[in-house]
This record gives C-alpha cells, sequence and structure tokens, in this order.
C-alpha cells in the first residue's frame, strides 16, 4: 500500500470546493425536507379520507423506494415533460423530497406527543383551528423532534455523494473526477471519507446533547 | 418495451435479489457479532466496536462502495467481483446500523434477567445465548425490516459501479429506448413491491418469535410498563413476591 501526500495536497482545493457544495445541498435539502415534511404531516391531520390516503400513499411510495431510481426520474423524465432544471436544483429538490417523507413521521410523532390537555385547553379558550396549531400545538411538537430531525440531517449528509451520478460536483464527484485525471484514487477516496466521519461524529454528538436538554 | 428490454429488467431483479439476501446476511452477522461486543465486560471490545460502528455509519455507504472497488484492488491487491464487493460494502455499512439496533434492544431486557442469568452461574456465553438473545430478538425486529428496506434502496447504490442490478437495467432500457418515464416507473413499482413483501415478510417473522417469549406484537416495553395487573404471574416480580 502506497500513500501519496503529494495527492491529498493536489486534491485538497478540489475537497474544499466540493465541501461548500455538500454543506449548500445540505443545508437547502434539510430545509425543503423539513418544510415538506410539515406539510404532509399536516395534510395527514386533515378530517378528509380523500386528502389522507393519497398524500399517505404518495409518501409511503417514496420512501421505500431507492433515492437514487427517483433521483434518475427526476433527471431523465421531467424534461420530456418540459420542466427543465439544472442539476444542482434537481438533486436539491430530489434528496428534500426523499427525506421530507421521514421527516413527516418524525412531526406526526411530536404532535401525538403533544398531551390531550393542550387541544381540550385549546378549545376552551375558543381558539381558531389556526391558532391553535401555530401558538399551542406546534411550538411544543417542534421542540420535541429537534433531535430526531437532526438525525435526519445526518442521514442526508451521507444520501449527498448520491448527487454525484447526475453530474453535481460535490466532494465524491470532485474525489472522482481528480481520482480519474490522474490515476490515484486511494487518497480522495479516503480524504473524503476521513472528512465524512470528522462531519458526521461530532454532529451524531451535538444531536445527542439535543435530546438531552429538550426532551424531557 | 420489447421482451428484450423486459429479460434486462429481470435480470436486474435477480441481481438487486441476489445482492439484498447475501449483503442482508453479512449485514446481521456483523450486526450481531459488533451489537454483542458493545456489551462485552472488557471496555477494549467495547470500545473498539464503538469504533467500527462509528466508523461505517460516520461514512456514505456510496464511498464505501467506491472505496471497496477502487482503492481495495489498488492498496491491498484485492480484486473482488462486482457481486462480493457490493456485498462487502453494504453489509459493513448497514451491519454498522444494525448493532445500534442488536445493542439497544440487549440493553432493553429488564437487568433482573441478567442477574438472574449470573445467580443461575450462567456463563456469558450461554446468559447471552439462552436468557437475553431469546427476548432480545423479537424487539429487534421492526427496526430490522426498517434497516432491510434501507438495504433494499442501498442495493441500488452499485448501479453506479456499473452492476447489472434492478436500477442499472433502467439506465439501459432508457438509453435503448430515448425515452424514461415508463421505464423509471416501473422500476420504481418494483422497488416499492420488493420493499413491500419484505415489510409483510419480516411481520410474520415478528409475529412467530414473539409468540415463542409469550408476548403479543405492536407491544412496546413502554406499553408493557404500563399493562393492567390482571393476571398475577406478569405483576409477581413487581410485587416482589418470593414465592
Amino acid at each position: 500500500m502506497t500513500w501519496d501526500w503529494g495527492a491529498v495536497a493536489d486534491f485538497m482545493p478540489k475537497f474544499w470546493d466540493g465541501l461548500l457544495l455538500t454543506l449548500q445541498i445540505l443545508a437547502l435539502g434539510s430545509l425543503i425536507s423539513f418544510a415538506l415534511g410539515l406539510v404532509w404531516a399536516l395534510l395527514m391531520r386533515t378530517p378528509s379520507r380523500l386528502v389522507r390516503w393519497p398524500v399517505g400513499a404518495v409518501t409511503e411510495f417514496i420512501r421505500n423506494t431507492p433515492l437514487l431510481v427517483q433521483l434518475f426520474f427526476l433527471f431523465y423524465v421531467l424534461p420530456e415533460w418540459g420542466v427543465t432544471a439544472s442539476a444542482l436544483t434537481t438533486g436539491v429538490f430530489a434528496i428534500g423530497l426523499h427525506y421530507s417523507t421521514y421527516t413527516m413521521q418524525v412531526y406526526r410523532a411530536g404532535i401525538e406527543a403533544v398531551p390531550a390537555g393542550q387541544w381540550e385547553a385549546a378549545t376552551a379558550l375558543n381558539l381558531p383551528v389556526t391558532r391553535t396549531w401555530r401558538v399551542v400545538i406546534l411550538p411544543q411538537a417542534i421542540r420535541r423532534v429537534v433531535p430526531a430531525l437532526g438525525n435526519y440531517v445526518i442521514a442526508m449528509l451521507k444520501d449527498t455523494p448520491i448527487l454525484m451520478t447526475i453530474t453535481v460536483m460535490e466532494m465524491l464527484g470532485e474525489a472522482r473526477l481528480f481520482a480519474q485525471q490522474n490515476f490515484q484514487f486511494t487518497e480522495p477516496l479516503t480524504v473524503i471519507g476521513v472528512a465524512f466521519i470528522l462531519i458526521a461524529y461530532p454532529a451524531s454528538l451535538l444531536v445527542r446533547a439535543l435530546e438531552r436538554r429538550l426532551v424531557r | 418495451m420489447t421482451s428484450g428490454l423486459w429479460e434486462l429488467v429481470l435480470n436486474g431483479i435477480w441481481i438487486t435479489v441476489q445482492l439484498l439476501v447475501l449483503s442482508a446476511l453479512v449485514a446481521t452477522a456483523v450486526a450481531f457479532g459488533v451489537g454483542m461486543a458493545r456489551t462485552h465486560r472488557l471496555w477494549i471490545v467495547r470500545f473498539l466496536a464503538g469504533v467500527y460502528t462509528e466508523v461505517f455509519r460516520g461514512t456514505s455507504a456510496l464511498i464505501m462502495i467506491f472505496w471497496v472497488f477502487f482503492v481495495l484492488p489498488v492498496a491491498f491487491g484485492w480484486q473482488l467481483v462486482p457481486l462480493w464487493a457490493g456485498t462487502l460494502a453494504l453489509g459493513l455499512t448497514y451491519g454498522a446500523y444494525g448493532a445500534e439496533i442488536v445493542r439497544g434492544a440487549l440493553n432493553a431486557v429488564d437487568p433482573a434477567q441478567r442477574e438472574g442469568g449470573i445467580a443461575l452461574s450462567f456463563t456469558p456465553w450461554q446468559r447471552m445465548r439462552l436468557i437475553l438473545l431469546p427476548q432480545a430478538v423479537p424487539e429487534m425486529i421492526p427496526s430490522f425490516t426498517n434497516l432491510l428496506v434501507e438495504l433494499l434502496k442501498g442495493t441500488a447504490l452499485v448501479s453506479v459501479m456499473g452492476m447489472g442490478d434492478l436500477a442499472f437495467s433502467a439506465n439501459l432500457v432508457r438509453l435503448a429506448l430515448q425515452e424514461s418515464a415508463e421505464i423509471y416507473t416501473y422500476v420504481l413499482v418494483i422497488y416499492f413491491v420488493i420493499a413491500f413483501l419484505l415489510t409483510r415478510g419480516m411481520r410474520g417473522l415478528e409475529r412467530r418469535l414473539k409468540a415463542g417469549v409469550g408476548k403479543q406484537i405492536g407491544r412496546t416495553p413502554d406499553q408493557e410498563l404500563h399493562r393492567p395487573e390482571t393476571t398475577g404471574v406478569g405483576a409477581a416480580g413487581s410485587l416482589g413476591g418470593a414465592s
């Protein structure tokens, strides 16, 4: 086994570009998944079965099929339907949509964990539905789900390399390009592998600390 | 779609299923090995098992696949057949997630059960095999079901390496037909059906395993705590009955 520090040094500028893009994808994907997940969770609470059933079926479908194939679907099929978006936009949307079907379950659990007395108090105070949700239920529900959402952000981080397959130059994309240009696979791939551990492990410690503080 | 193209898709399903079964076996072995090691009495064993889980949970499955395909041959001279390379990468990664499930379930077994084993002078291995695992395994099944579906989704990643699995066959058909909506819809539906069958199968397994230790499906340990004490059997321990 040979290890070439020169190759590591050559790769580092590319690595920082890739890291920056990975973090951007992660931030945007998280925002989409938090927002969409909340929308799904709220739709699943509507009284009408005509809303609940399709939302439940679609999210179940998205959750149980591979992100990679969904990504290809969006990347190749949407242009056929006349919707054009850059690879990065498609990728961010795909990852956000995929994870929204997970965060939806997190929100659901958080909403269900709000004590029934809170609902009854809102009814007793004659609060309108939107106000009940906005100032009573959601603030309590979201506080409880922050650590669980954090776990999904970490999971999402580990799925960002998939975007490489649709030509997005995040960390793995940069590493592969560098490897193919220089015929040095060991160094760039190991560097990004270590980088993922160095980001994911402290992040998971942070989530655990949050869990202790926010969830009683 | 012509029958030749369908044959491609069928081949893809077969490879995906092979990969799923093999990597699930590797992942199960790793999960139990590492998960049990994390409850070992020597701190060094627990520490090494902890490092393993954090390292493999820390990296992405796709990076592991790249690593096994490109770095292992160069660095160690191990050129694996693609199927085994994929199995190794997926099995090691998802095994690390499974190890956390095993550890959690083992820790959730009532401490009195372990102490009972010590009192009866069982060896550590006998305690694990005869007391802890039979009670912990049924509790692991729902989490393992989720992990198995994640693993199925993970198998699609090997298509990046050009392995002819289901996701890869979709790519070939897309190139052949210059049309992608139809084939990708089919492939997504096929993945969904496989996931559905897996979930159903695992639920049956859970029912059988729980019947073996006298529990009902769908009861979490938390509900178990709040069970109304109608029969003397369940309540005997909590009343401190020395009968």
